[in-house]
């Protein structure tokens, strides 16, 4: 019996350090969350995580970057990509952030960046949440967790971008991070009637190549404008093996991709160096395509047409001063005693592809949209049943008889 | 990258005429009407051809689809509950069908089951807008995907037959 007390009594007190000791651990923890900044400082103390940042203004690189925090990014998927964009964008001090997400995090998503193993069943914006949070705290976060292709998501999904900015304005940026095409269409659908920009991201089912494609609505091409851009990856789809598989990832491409999301989400808010409108990336060859994309004055999309019929109005009232994009200063030559002009030498066949513009080597569409002809060789027309669709037939009926098979 | 036999099952399913998707309040209930004529001649057809492999229907919205699909393979017929949402961008893109109770069991799924489908679908559905509808999802889609993962299922023992779904 003293023998059981004296057991008893030692794991109590083993216990009671125990407890103390992860106390303590927790408090410690707890030190650790730094308290909300009100204002960037750009004094350089190891203390200010801004100091790095705002040592930019100091070199000229960047006039305002306390502006940053003025400005609120919305990101549409927060997996490989999504997930990193979002980090970036906290480290850097946006604003506020809006993560869009329906997926959970899985052991099968480690070989990417971001999300650790205990975060495993966690939804990926909640998880993502607590991390970014921890990191910044300055940050603003809103996280949405399910599909914005579906029909009962969608309006609130456009009502957040509309209004889901800082005080209520809408969002500044809106970046695709997802990984199908019906997403990015949704995405694309939803910026052409709201009128807002966005930039798209993609990494290609083979790890090997991505992109990132500035959609200014009515300025640049759209995502339904023509069939998607692909890097040329140079592997013959033949010699590509697909037996068992749907996609591959490596978290090199994906956070190269990331970067250029992020990088020129920085430049466009802050207004420094230039955007480009297609900036492509090939792994096997290191080669980085880039080019201008107009939109498609055909475009599937009614809001697109809409979009550039408002820019073509825009640009007549309010002439581009100066075509020349660089902001270099022009030499200004006060007198020309000698009548030297510039003479362009450029072939006629050169300059055909600055109005329409040719893709930039390495680039192909993922497809050809076939004439009218080919397809009808595809699939038939079959008048008899067109006839059978003009019966007046309630929908009711149909889908009772549907159900009654 | 289309055999012979499944063009000649897509020439005799309906085309569609109207490109409205399910915001398109007035005329998404044309195209509904378009695709049921359409799914019901689809059936029927595969009746005829004593090559009967799924039943779908629809909420009331048709913005939600449900249904079985089954496979014959070595005599024995395996059958799935299949299921799909029509997104907000259709029919610009195809609905992705889903077989959930495969979710996880096959690479060639994405999460919640949605099938991965060919290079060529997507392309196929691309240049046939507005023309494709559920039923051309279905003979296109979920027709060849069945075909070539069930029996590879079936041999690694990932999908054992079940007596039950075996009587029509």
């Amino acid at each position: 019996m003293a023998n059981q007390t004296a057991s008893l009594i030692e794991e109590n007190q083993q216990l009671k350090a125990k407890i103390q000791e992860l106390e303590d651990a927790l408090a410690k923890k707890s030190a650790q969350h730094r308290v909300k900044i009100t204002t960037m400082s750009s004094e350089v103390v190891d203390s200010n995580p801004y100091s790095r940042l705002m040592a930019l203004k100091r070199m000229g690189i960047v006039k305002n970057y306390e502006d940053i925090r003025h400005y609120t990014v919305a990101i549409v998927g927060v997996g490989g990509v999504g997930s990193v964009t979002a980090e970036m964008l906290t480290r850097c001090g946006i604003g506020k952030l809006i993560l869009f997400d329906y997926d959970k995090v899985e052991l099968a998503n480690m070989n990417r960046l971001f999300f650790r193993p205990d975060q495993s069943g966690m939804s990926k914006v909640e998880a993502s949440e607590a991390t970014l949070r921890d990191i910044n705290p300055d940050v603003e976060f809103e996280t949405h967790n399910y599909n914005i292709t579906k029909v009962d998501k969608y309006d609130h999904f456009v009502g957040r971008i509309k209004s889901g900015g800082l005080q209520g304005k809408p969002v500044d940026l809106v970046l695709s991070c997802v990984d199908n095409f019906e997403a990015r269409m949704a995405i694309n659908m939803a910026c052409n009637e709201i009128n807002q920009m966005w930039i798209e991201s993609g990494v290609s089912e083979n790890a090997v190549s991505g992109h990132i494609q500035v959609v200014i609505p009515g300025q640049t091409s759209c995502f339904a404008c023509a069939p998607p851009l692909v890097v040329a990856d140079n592997i013959d789809e033949k010699t590509l093996k697909r037996e068992g598989v749907c996609a591959a990832s490596l978290p090199t491409t994906m956070g190269i991709v990331a970067g250029f999301l992020v990088q020129n989400t920085l430049k466009h808010l802050l207004q420094f160096g230039s955007v480009t409108h297609y900036l492509g990336y090939n792994a096997m060859k290191d080669y980085f395509p880039t080019m201008a994309l107009k939109p498609n004055p055909h475009c599937d999309d009614s809001f697109c047409l809409i979009r550039q019929e408002e820019y073509q109005q825009y640009l007549a009232e309010n002439p581009p001063e100066a075509e020349s994009e660089d902001p270099t200063e022009d030499v200004v030559h006060e007198s020309n005693e000698w009548g030297i002009t510039l003479v362009d030498e450029t072939p006629e066949s050169e300059k055909k592809e600055e109005l329409d513009p040719d893709l930039a080597k390495g680039l192909a569409r993922a497809y050809d949209m076939p004439s009218v002809e080919q397809v009808r060789i595809l699939v038939k027309d079959s008048t008899e049943s067109q006839q059978e669709t003009e019966e007046p037939v309630s929908l009711e009926e149909l889908q009772s008889r549907l159900k009654g098979l | 990258m289309v055999d012979e036999a499944t063009k000649r099952t897509l020439a005799a399913i309906p085309l569609l005429k109207t490109r409205a998707g399910p915001r398109d309040k007035d005329q998404w209930v044309g195209r509904l009407k378009e695709e049921l004529v359409s799914l019901i001649k689809y059936v029927e057809n595969n009746k005829k051809q004593d090559n009967d492999w799924f039943r779908l229907e629809s909420n009331k919205e048709g913005t939600r689809w449900f249904g079985k699909c089954w496979y014959v393979h070595n005599l024995l017929k395996y059958e799935f509950d299949v299921e799909f949402d029509i997104p907000v961008t259709y029919p610009g893109t195809a609905p992705e069908i889903a077989l959930p109770e495969l979710d996880g069991k096959t690479a060639k799924m994405y999460r919640g089951g949605k099938i991965c489908l060919t290079d060529h679908f997507k392309p196929l559905w691309a240049r046939n807008v507005p023309k494709f509808g559920i039923a051309h999802a279905m003979a296109l889609g979920l027709g060849p995907w069945l075909a070539v993962e069930i029996p590879d299922l079936v041999e690694k023992g990932i999908i054992v037959h079940k007596e039950k779904t075996s009587s029509e």
